[in-house]
């Protein structure tokens, strides 16, 4: 069984990128089983969806320390999750932070980042940093960038699906005429690992 | 979404469990659907916007819960199958019907989907709804993933019709919101218009039916009780010299057997898929010889008071663990962890924690907030620019303007439910010497603040009753309702008039206004906080994620040589655009729509429209 954990903020196409993840497996022959947010939380919210893919999964949420992956898109959100995570897990974050209101209005604070970061690094070997809306920017499109997390999540070779049944899948998904934006972005974010 | 209406057997795909329900519904030849929108359950409704009418089927959404079951009832007992789903607290509103309907039963197949909503995501409470199906004496199914909940929608309708009894079937979150793989079974045409044959001894519900039909609905519920036991959805998991024996239903069971199966543990596991009438005999036996059962399943102890009745009978010694030992909690939902906590605690099972444990960092929260732009937002601030100094009460409702709770905001006193701002505000009003208003959208208005207004006009309440017209039902996924001129189906609809309906109901002050014109809203206020009695304003400005509240760039800077950083926009306005970093004001430019609030918030006019 392999897990993921995507996390991040409503708006920022984890749903997008979840369903590329479950359409690869499920066209490998896998069992797909995946809990989504849909709703209230949508509105700049919180956003936690799981993937489970294998010979055959048994629920669509994943215990603490049992993710395979990470992937975060924002990186408080990853640090929030991380509970999900032991020393074998891939954690894969977007350093572009997405900052809450309730800190834009200057109630809260918003914690130094590269503490966060070095406090990740204390407990694990395995965590990966990308700017993922620059690499997005740079395909050709911000909103690309939950693509570009996807190409980083093929990249850690969890997934049994290969770099090309991904990349279709992605194809699969987008529409004709951002097919190649989102092939560049896909690249983009697999070159990070 | 068009792929469900493949007529391809055997074909897989990767569904949402709502999706799925939806092609159950066309597996078993649906030919009706109703509902009122509310989450868990809204993308049935929103798949069927998208297909019905390809498939050849009536949908509609109703103003309310219990109007949507009206309609399908009446649908049913004209021979068409229909379906009827909402969320949770849904089942309330339509529980007045839903009661007696029972009495009366169906002729056609008649299924009633209640999405539950364990943890509280998006709901105002978390109701464990199978306690109905004991109240009204309704059949009951409960799926665990979206290919289950596809069969026994499909199964439901057959029962239902078998039984001539509406038919349950009860999720949670966890299967509406769950994708999984689906297989298709052959699609039925859609049912085609019925023929009601009258029968007014059993559908007239006056005493001298009700006495009749009340023994009716006990011997239907008898038949059941067979069909109950050899359901094809209760299905035992085998374990060799089992030290645990687990009963269990719904979302629950999926942490259960993933506990077993992936630590292969040698417990037997029931699952119950038909959970009223309770399979008595099959649980009898699965536990006569146990030692010790664990019964799992989420909220309330509905199994687990059954199976301890039952045990006094077929086994007195039988160890029964579940919420009253202490080994489960009645709240939230569950997951992998507290199921297999529960299970190794009895098994004494030594499970490690591997999970990480970095420093701690305090990390900001992020609710939901108001969308950048929101036209709820200027409501708000012109109604707090009305009142000044002066106190009011807010009694609120639901919808996206619920969110007028937090700061800067803070306009939320008092919310029990769907419409319980306007019967709340008249209470304040009555019984207290404070100024209230009454807060809720253009679709609750419809969906229950009517008949609370025509009480209120009636009893002669003093309040300000301000109806946030976004043109749309919102906080679900923008539906439409009877006021956007547009059905279900997409085809053309009379746009009912909120104003007309509250002149309508002896309204003397009904004003409509455009709240982005910020100074004018205030005026309107000011003048219906004056007004005695019942005082109707209607700020209407489309949603800004739909079509018609689309707002065109350029967006707006802050002139920093003019902001003499008072605040204002950020602290009293508080659009979640407007970013604070120490002093000093910027717009997120990524989150900014352009829709120039904030430039007639500020009172330097130090916010400007970007010149490209
Ligand atoms: C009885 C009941 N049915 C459905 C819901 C789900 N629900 C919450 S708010 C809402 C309607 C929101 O529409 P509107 O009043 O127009 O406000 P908006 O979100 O557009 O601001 C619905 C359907 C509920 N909470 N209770
Ligand atoms: S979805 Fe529409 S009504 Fe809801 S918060 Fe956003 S702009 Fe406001
Ligand atoms: S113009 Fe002002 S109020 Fe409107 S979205 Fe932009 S920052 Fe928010």
């Amino acid at each position: 069984m392999t897990n993921i954990e995507i996390v991040g903020v409503g708006g920022q196409g984890i749903l997008t990128s979840s369903q590329v993840i479950g359409k690869a497996a499920m066209a490998k022959g896998l069992d797909v089983f995946m809990s989504e947010v849909h709703g209230m939380a949508q509105r700049g919210g919180v956003v936690v969806t799981t993937v489970k893919l294998g010979e055959k999964v048994y629920s669509p949420l994943i215990g603490d320390g049992d993710a395979d992956v990470i992937l975060g898109f924002e990186p408080i959100e990853t640090y929030r999750a991380i509970s999900k995570a032991s020393e074998d897990t891939w954690v894969v974050t977007n350093t572009a932070p997405i900052v809450p209101f309730t800190v834009s209005t200057g109630k809260q604070t918003y914690p130094d980042i590269g503490e966060i970061y070095k406090a990740l690094d204390e407990v694990t070997d395995k965590f990966v940093k990308m700017d993922a809306r620059k690499l997005a920017i740079e395909a050709g499109a911000a909103i690309t960038q939950n693509i570009v997390m996807v190409g980083a999540l093929t990249a850690t070779g969890v997934l049994p699906m290969s770099k090309e049944e991904m990349l279709d899948s992605v194809r699969q998904s987008v529409p004709e005429r951002f097919m190649e934006i989102n092939e560049k972005a896909f690249l983009k974010g697999f070159e990070q690992i | 979404m068009k792929e469900l209406l493949d007529d391809e057997p055997g074909k897989k795909i990767l569904l949402l469990g709502n999706e799925a329900i939806v092609r159950g519904a066309m597996e078993a030849g649906i030919g009706h659907g109703s509902t009122y929108p509310g989450t868990p359950s809204s993308e049935i409704g929103n798949t069927f916007e998208k297909v019905a009418k390809e498939y050849g089927m009536y949908f509609e959404y109703s103003a309310n819960e219990k109007v949507a079951l009206e309609v399908g009832a009446a649908a049913a007992v004209s021979g068409v199958r229909s379906m009827v789903w909402m969320k949770h607290v849904g089942v309330n509103v339509a529980a007045d019907a839903l009661m007696t309907l029972m009495y009366c039963g169906t002729r056609a197949g008649l299924v009633i989907v209640a999405a539950g909503d364990p943890s509280v995501h998006s709901s105002q409470n978390e109701q464990d709804n199978r306690y109905y199906s004991l109240l009204g004496n309704i059949p009951m199914l409960e799926p665990t993933t979206p290919q289950e909940a596809k069969e026994m929608v499909k199964h439901a309708f057959d029962l239902s019709e078998k039984l001539e009894l509406p038919v349950l079937v009860r999720t949670t979150t966890r299967i509406n919101h769950a994708r999984g793989i689906v297989t298709f079974g052959e699609l039925k045409p859609p049912a085609k218009k019925g023929h009601f044959e009258k029968e007014p001894g059993r559908f007239v519900a006056v005493p001298s039916t009700a006495i009749n039909n009340h023994p009716r609905l006990l011997n239907h519920m008898k038949e059941a009780e067979p069909l109950s036991e050899e359901s094809p959805f209760t299905i035992e998991y085998d374990g060799k010299e089992p030290e645990l024996h687990i009963v269990s239903s719904g979302a629950g069971f999926n942490y259960a057997l993933e506990a077993k199966e992936v630590h292969d543990l040698s417990v037997k596991i029931l699952k119950l898929g038909m959970t009223n009438p309770f399979p008595k005999d099959k649980v009898s036996k699965f536990i006569k010889d146990a030692k010790r059962v664990l019964v799992v399943e989420e909220l309330e102890p509905f199994l687990e008071d059954k199976i301890t009745q039952i045990a006094k009978e077929v086994n007195p010694k039988l160890e029964i663990y579940g919420k009253h030992t202490g080994h489960f909690s009645r709240l939230y939902e569950y997951n992998p962890d507290i199921v297999m906590k529960a299970i190794s605690e009895l098994l004494e099972l030594d499970v490690k924690d591997e999970s990480l444990k970095p420093k701690e960092f305090s990390l900001p929260t992020r609710p939901p907030s108001l969308c950048p732009g929101c036209p709820h937002r200027a409501t708000y601030y012109a109604v707090k620019r009305a009142l000044g100094k002066k106190e009011a009460v807010f009694s609120t409702d639901i919808g996206c303007y619920t969110l007028g709770i937090q700061d800067p905001m803070n306009m939320a006193d008092f919310l029990l439910c769907m419409g319980s701002s306007v019967g709340a505000a008249g209470g304040f009003s009555k019984n207290t010497d404070q100024k209230v208003f009454a807060f809720l959208g253009d679709s609750t208005f419809f969906h229950s603040g009517l008949p609370a207004l025509v009480s209120g006009v009636y009893n002669q309440h003093d309040f300000v009753y301000v109806i946030m017209d976004n043109r749309t039902t919102a906080m679900t996924g923008h539906q439409p309702h009877p006021g956007t001129g547009i059905t279900g189906m997409g085809d053309p609809a009379p746009m009912l008039s909120i104003e007309n309906l509250a002149r309508g109901a002896g309204v003397e002050f009904v004003e409509t206004v455009d709240p982005f014109d910020i100074e004018k809203t205030t005026e309107v206020f000011r003048k219906a906080i004056e007004h005695p009695g019942i005082a109707v304003v209607i700020p209407k400005h489309a949603c800004v994620l739909i079509e018609e509240g689309k707002i065109k760039e350029p967006l707006y800077v802050i002139d920093k040589e003019v902001c003499t950083q008072c605040h204002v926009c950020t602290d009293k306005f508080g659009c979640t655009a407007l970013v604070r970093d120490g002093d000093v004001v910027s717009i997120n430019a990524t989150l900014c729509i352009g829709c120039g609030q904030c430039a007639q918030v500020c009172p330097f006019d130090a916010i400007i429209q970007e010149v490209k």
